[in-house]
């Protein structure tokens, strides 16, 4: 046997390596649609860093990056432009791959973190620190990072009942939103007009004036979560088969669902924490990713590629649209997501499955 | 690179085949503060087809789904090989027996290569997803399901016949000496329930596989078991083989049908034939 052997059968590419004994099966599309997606997001980054009030050329931007060249141009680069695009790009990526894991749990492309009550105890905890002065000391970010965390602990609670299913979560999660849009809204009626305001640029999801005090936890996360992920990778692709099946092919469906549902909500609160809640990623960068690669579940790393894509451009469009309104960015994506969220509806009427 | 179980696999990626043990003693199966089986012993019959048998929500699923450790008894224990089962790993437990829920939904556009696949995953390892081993046991299983032509397809365009082949296929290629089957036969029309049956009979006469699986229809019950476990009410009434096992009496005990057991002219298994309330007449059954 050669040292690297490739073989195909019934449409499917294996490669094996002799040393160490390791294989896999490679999936073109999905290759494709991986170094597509990523060449963009790339692109967009660099379109990101060098345009402005102030435009650069690439060959200013890069050696910037490393702190090289004038000190203006450095101060542009490094301070102004490159932690927002860096909070856009990682976030975007968190909220992508997080939607992933919700949605081929669930086997329902609804139930994205945002659909199920996770970034909207984001929003109450922020709003209410806002308002009522709760733990203001913390800062939006903590804030945040705690209600989407203690929402994911409320909501896996109240699904509890020896074990628990993705569509008991789903169910429950869908009762915890609306509770918690209904003390957002109470306590944005309650707030004075200044309060109200800054809640309100919060709510919508906003990347203007994130500094690296933002970019840094996000990326710590990230760093161990997006690993973590794609180990556990195997139990969620048994999962989607449902618990039953899972369980005949020795996955611990509780043990795995537990673990894959922490580090999406972990993905997801650091997120939300750094860039608010924006709206329809984590719901649009899978069901996108998957229809680009054609594969029958979200594929985790194209999601993730997906959602930075989305989240950094529609922040440059946001920047860019009107020439005296810097719009924050989800504004844009909800503007974009809810006709993608009808088109995704009408479809799964017709299909006839409802997803 | 000296890696765990996966290496041990033999060619057919058919894992240890040798005899399997699977029994269950002091049985107590609950939902909640319902319980549907009640001190139930069970010793399942090594390389034979045990049909399980009985009236709608006697506890016959709930039973097959005990033995396959996806449900934790109350009371009493399922030993697989001498080995409480709901202390061994879950993985473990998958490279000895599979199961085959009732209707079981694959995602949509799912090829039937990549579910048949999917039944590799207990032999599989993060750095180990394909080997040559998976590779040969997945072929072997779609040849042995007649699923190989159609094995790009996407599962949800299959008729229901090749739907569940394509499922029981995975189950195949997961290589267990036992398989579960859990009404493998529903939903489909008489044709087809034949060809999975026959398909069954196949696995377990050729690869000598343990066969339990959940059966409505007497008459097959009795054609395909070579032994059957008639329960009643949570708790097994009687078991054997069918010639021994079924009689009229038994069925009016169970289901409180009245009927005729002839034997089958095909097989010369019992036949039953029910009679209800306008065949038959009161001295119908002392045919």
């Amino acid at each position: 046997m050669s040292a690297i052997e490739v073989t195909r059968t019934a449409g499917r590419t294996a490669v094996r390596l002799a040393r160490p004994r390791a294989s896999m099966i490679l999936r073109p599309r999905l290759v494709l649609t991986c170094a597509g997606l990523a060449a963009a997001t790339f692109l967009v980054l660099c379109y990101c860093l060098a345009t402005g009030d102030y435009p650069l050329g690439l060959g200013e931007v890069i050696p910037a990056l490393w702190g090289g060249g004038d000190q203006g141009t450095v101060l542009i680069v490094r301070t102004l432009r490159l932690p927002r695009a860096l909070i856009g790009l990682l976030a975007g990526a968190a909220f992508g791959m997080s939607g992933a894991v919700f949605q081929t749990l669930t086997r329902n492309p609804l139930a994205s973190p945002d659909m199920i009550g996770i970034t909207q105890g984001a929003g109450t905890a922020v709003v209410a620190g806002i308002v009522l002065g709760v733990g203001a000391g913390l800062g939006t970010q903590t804030l945040g990072l705690g209600g989407a965390l203690l929402t994911a602990l409320l909501i896996y609670a109240l699904a509890w009942n020896r074990g628990t299913t993705g569509f008991r979560i789903v169910l429950v999660g869908i009762g915890v939103n609306w509770v918690f849009v209904g003390a957002t809204q109470y306590l944005i009626v309650k707030a004075k007009v200044y309060q109200a305001q800054q809640a309100v640029g919060w709510l919508v999801g906003n990347l203007n004036g994130r500094g690296w005090e933002s970019v840094r936890p996000l990326a710590i996360a990230l760093a161990v979560l997006v690993p973590v992920m794609l180990l556990l990778s195997p139990w969620l692709r048994s999962l989607q088969f449902g618990d039953q099946v899972a369980g005949g092919l020795g996955v611990p469906v509780q043990r795995a669902r537990l673990a894959l549902l922490c580090a999406a909500v972990g993905l997801v609160a650091f997120a939300t924490a750094a860039a608010g809640p924006v709206a329809f990623v984590a719901l649009a960068a899978p069901q996108i990713a998957l229809r680009l690669a054609g594969t029958p579940r979200p594929p985790l790393t194209a999601s993730a590629l997906c959602g930075a894509l989305i989240v950094l451009g529609c922040d440059l469009t946001a920047q860019r649209l009107f020439a005296d309104l810097e719009l924050p960015v989800g504004v844009v994506t909800g503007v974009l997501g809810a006709p993608f969220l009808l088109w995704l509806l009408v479809r799964a009427n017709r299909s006839g499955t409802g997803g | 690179m000296t890696a765990p179980s996966s290496t041990q696999v033999p060619a057919r990626g058919s894992g240890d085949r040798s005899e399997p043990d699977l029994r269950a003693s002091g049985l107590r199966l609950a939902y909640d503060d319902r319980v549907v089986v009640e001190d139930l012993d069970l010793v399942v019959p090594p390389g034979r087809i045990s049909v399980i048998i009985g009236a709608n929500a006697c506890g016959k699923s709930t039973l097959l789904r005990a033995l396959a450790r996806l449900l934790a008894p109350r009371a009493g224990a399922v030993h697989l090989d001498g080995r409480e089962i709901h202390s061994t790993p879950t993985r473990q437990v998958a490279l000895r027996l599979g199961i085959l829920p009732q209707s079981p939904a694959a995602p949509e556009g799912l090829t039937v290569v990549d579910l048949v696949g999917q039944g590799r995953a207990p032999h599989q390892t993060w750095w180990r997803q394909w080997s040559s081993a998976d590779e040969e046991a997945v072929t072997a299983a779609l040849r042995a399901t007649g699923m190989l032509d159609l094995a790009a397809r996407p599962v949800d365009e299959l008729s229901g016949g090749q739907r569940q082949r394509a499922w029981i296929a995975m189950a195949v290629a997961q290589g267990t000496p036992i398989l579960l089957l859990d009404e493998p036969t529903t939903y489909l029309d008489l044709a087809h329930q034949v060809e999975v049956l026959d398909l069954v009979v196949d696995l377990n006469r050729r690869e000598r596989r343990t066969v339990v699986m959940v059966l409505h229809d007497l008459n097959q019950a009795c054609r395909y078991a070579d032994h059957v476990v008639v329960m009643k009410a949570g708790s097994i009434v009687a078991e054997g083989p069918p010639t021994e096992v079924v009689d009229a009496d038994l069925v009016e005990h169970v289901f409180g049908l009245r009927c005729q057991v002839t034997p089958d002219p095909v097989s010369g298994t019992p036949l039953v034939i029910p009679m209800g309330r306008h065949h038959g007449g009161p001295g119908g059954r002392d045919a």
